[in-house]
């Protein structure tokens, strides 16, 4: 039986993790090896990445530290953020990244995904998307959210898929940071429109939004999370323990 | 020393890095003399099986992993390259492989019921077949490694060492004397797989 997959998000700046965290035993909260290593240690299933460095010396930099993660940690990494070509995938490829997410490049390239499918197989590449509603219509976001691009959100996510997309993060702006809960409408609309997994992000505040999560949408294959795991409101191995008790199959 | 073949399929930086961390030297190369004087070889490998039995084919590397493999030589493909180890497969046409294992490469999509997504990816749990596999030796039945792909190996029940249940048992691992061959990732499956890394490494030669 697959597991569903619990991951924390990594936003890195400048070669540090942003956000701190106050882990017990963990000295320097803003090391993206030291926080990694303690994740894939506690049970994290899969590490996203996110580059939010907006200069090239910090690219170099983030680079450089992929590699130090991937030669520390042995389970899956995704990494996103500033991906636009088809060298951005390479970059970080030999660095040991396995998936490689795009979001506002494949908006502005409508080809990166087909391209980078056929280079590197569909289980490689990863829509994020980051979707809000906009008068009752779900609508694709660029730049980080803040672009709204009029784009019909489901519409969207399937075209990616078609072409060549294996994996979707569906991010909602709407319950993001809302800790309220996944945002379980926007989610089942994703689930029923593509066949490939489709990860939840955007509004876990707490472990039962998870149960709540996968007991509703049993097609949704893993949840996402930064703040709550960074700021040890929820402990991973707490939450799969909690899963499992409801009969959600986790890897413990 | 354990060679890692490089025949230009997929990243070998997580693999090299995880037998760096068992304390295991590695050499990635697609070097013949080199590959025949290590002590084990990786065979790698993501993508395509037509793609990647040609690019073995061209360099040659076919005939020099069959070579070993028949001398006794520890062999472990890994995925793909586990893929690469049986007679043929079904991938977009029909491709030869090694034939190091019997039986063939067939679609998951003939086999696990219509709702399930493919490919076939995340992590799932070992079920043990047989008599437990050497390289299974520091770990456990119901350890959980990491899976992506969407063929899987129809071979003969006396070489398939473990499976994995995804609607169907699907093949995880095979074995035939000194070869052997994980659908899954070790290099990815944290402990679990780095201890099948370990004990491949052990394996008698």
């Amino acid at each position: 039986m697959i597991t569903k997959r619990i991951i924390p998000c990594l936003d890195v700046k400048d070669g540090r993790v942003v956000k701190g965290v106050n882990f017990l035993g963990l000295s320097d909260v803003s090391s993206p090896v030291g926080l990694a290593k303690y994740y894939s240690d506690n049970g994290a299933d899969e590490l996203v990445f996110y580059d939010i460095t907006a200069s090239s010396e910090g690219r170099a930099l983030f680079t450089d530290i992929l590699c130090e993660v991937a030669r520390t940690i042995f389970i899956p990494l995704t990494v996103g953020g500033g991906i636009n070509t088809v060298n951005d995938f390479d970059r970080v490829l030999k660095c040991g990244a396995d998936k490689v997410s795009v979001n506002s490049g494949a908006i502005r390239n409508p080809n990166l995904i087909y391209e980078a499918a056929k280079l590197y197989g569909n289980q490689c590449v990863v829509i994020s998307a980051d979707v809000k509603r906009v008068d009752g219509v779900f609508r694709v976001f660029a730049k980080g959210g803040r672009e709204n691009t009029g784009m019909e959100a489901i519409e969207w996510i399937k075209r990616c898929v078609d072409n060549g997309a294996g994996e979707v993060v569906l991010n909602s702006i709407d319950t993001d940071g809302v800790k309220q809960g996944f945002d379980i409408e926007m989610l089942d609309a994703v689930c029923n429109a593509v066949n490939v997994p489709v990860i939840a992000s955007g509004g876990a505040g707490c472990i039962d939004d998870f149960v709540k999560l996968f007991l509703t949408l049993p097609k949704v294959d893993a949840g996402l999370a930064a703040s709550i795991f960074h700021f040890n409101e929820v402990s991973i191995k707490d939450l799969k323990n909690k899963l499992a008790e409801n009969g959600i199959p986790v890897r413990i | 020393m354990v060679a890692i073949v490089d025949y230009g399929v997929g990243n070998l930086f997580s693999l090299k890095s995880s037998f760096e961390m068992i304390g295991a030297q590695t050499i990635v190369t697609g070097d013949k003399e080199k590959i025949m004087s290590a002590d084990r070889i990786i065979l790698p490998g993501v993508g395509a099986f037509g793609d990647a039995a040609q690019k073995l084919n061209k360099t040659g590397l076919d005939r020099v992993i069959i070579e070993e493999a028949k001398k006794g030589k520890p062999i472990m493909g890994i995925c793909l390259g586990m893929q690469l180890l049986l007679e043929k497969s079904y991938e977009y046409g029909e491709h030869k492989g090694l034939g190091l294992i019997k039986g063939e490469i067939r679609p998951i999509a003939d086999v696990i019921p219509k709702d399930l997504k493919i490919p076939h990816i995340g992590w799932n749990a070992l079920v043990f077949k047989g008599k437990k596999s050497d390289i299974f030796k520091y770990i456990k039945e119901g350890d959980f490694v990491y899976f992506v792909h969407s063929y899987y190996a129809a071979a003969r029940d006396k070489n398939i060492i473990a499976a994995t249940e995804y609607g169907a048992e699907l093949t995880a691992a095979v074995q035939d004397k000194n070869v052997y061959g994980c659908q899954f990732h070790p290099e990815k499956s944290g402990n679990v797989g780095l201890n099948i890394l370990r004990a491949f490494c052990e394996t008698e030669v």
